[in-house]
């Protein structure tokens, strides 16, 4: 259905485009980290695209992804970038939709913020930062929305333990560092 | 004494007998107005709703009146998930809370945690504060709601509750002589 905005994209962002692709009816683009401000600018203001509606951030963590039926080959590896940023758009003016994403290494976790473009997505950028520490570089106020700032490390990581909690206060009679258990 | 003495079991009737006539009446009149401060945070606060409306009506056993401040009630009802950012919040009630105090944790996410054993959630709010009663379920029938509390009032009446332990416990400390 959108596809006329995917070909619209590579025709006049063909260099920030990394590639395209559509799944169950939803169209995405894969952006390039540095030109991601200058799509989103224009899918906003570009009377064609219009995409006024900001729908949600969030991310990806491929970390061991290893779909059933895929090759291995084809899964997540430590050549591959970890994170895939997502971000989801709509246009209420033409009806479409798109989705952007963005790969980010888990040595450089960093994304140009789109708060300033769409204000809906600063609380969604803090979400994403606090869950899976992604930086928004450009965020107006990037901290930690959910979490206490206390916690250490990025709970819905692949990595972070299942079952490990960081608790602020306990009775007197309990010991605040919680039993370690093994973690199979 | 004109004290009408109803028990079936020996132990309760002696530890009837033990309790002095002032404490014996002071607890009985703490049981019949326990003045409740609903902590309540998740889906069982509906439940709570059905017990404290007409139809199971917690009014029948004296725990009517819901206080929205600490400093006015004595019966801390934990409904609902507790997750460890609220911790200090929910210790902080407590503490406003005066003496004697009670505490009732109502669901298994008060109790145990639940199903949320995660990241986020506090495993039971016994974790944070001391707790008298817990009752089972998800969320629990309003009538164990009302079993636990007559469960609570039992325990009153004899001077179990936590917090008449510790006090019980202090001045034996306070009273005993320096060795």
């Amino acid at each position: 259905m959108a596809q006329k905005v995917l070909d619209a994209l590579t025709a006049t962002h063909g260099h920030a485009v990394e590639r395209t692709e559509s799944t169950y009816g939803d169209e995405i683009a894969w952006i390039k980290r540095d030109q991601l401000v200058a799509v989103a600018q224009w899918l906003r203001d570009d009377p064609a695209m219009a995409f006024d509606s900001p729908v949600f951030v969030t991310c990806i963590d491929r970390l061991d992804w290893q779909p059933i039926g895929v090759p291995p080959s084809e899964g997540w590896n430590e050549s591959k970038p970890r994170f895939e940023v997502v971000y989801q758009l709509r246009s209420s003016v033409h009806r479409t939709r798109i989705r952007l994403k963005i790969a980010v290494t888990e040595q450089d976790p960093r994304v140009p913020s789109l708060a300033e473009i769409w204000p809906a997505f600063n609380w969604q950028e803090r979400e994403t930062f606090d869950m899976y520490g992604v930086r928004f570089d450009g965020h107006p106020d990037l901290r930690r929305i959910y979490m206490y700032e206390e916690f250490v490390g990025y709970p819905l990581r692949k990595d972070y333990p299942k079952e490990k909690r960081q608790p602020l206060v306990r009775r007197d009679d309990l010991p605040i560092n919680p039993i370690k258990r093994e973690n199979p | 004494m004109g004290v009408e003495l109803t028990t079936t079991r020996i132990e309760d009737a002696a530890k009837w007998a033990k309790q002095s006539l002032v404490e014996r009446g002071s607890n009985w009149g703490r049981k019949f107005s326990l003045f409740t401060y609903p902590f309540v945070t998740a889906c069982c606060g509906m439940e709570f709703m059905s017990v404290a409306g007409p139809k199971y009506d917690i009014a029948r056993f004296g725990a009517e009146f819901p206080r929205f401040s600490p400093r006015q009630s004595d019966l801390l009802m934990v409904v609902g998930t507790i997750t460890e950012k609220q911790g200090p919040a929910l210790k902080r009630v407590f503490d406003q809370m005066a003496e004697p105090k009670w505490v009732i944790a109502f669901g298994v996410c008060a109790s145990t945690g639940g199903f949320y054993q995660n990241y986020s959630a506090m495993p039971g709010c016994d974790q944070v504060i001391p707790v008298d009663v817990y009752i089972p379920g998800c969320p629990p029938r309003p009538e164990q709601v009302l079993d636990a509390l007559i469960l609570l009032m039992d325990r009153i009446q004899h001077g179990r509750g936590h917090s008449q332990l510790r006090t019980k416990r202090e001045e034996l400390i306070a009273a005993a002589p320096e060795e």
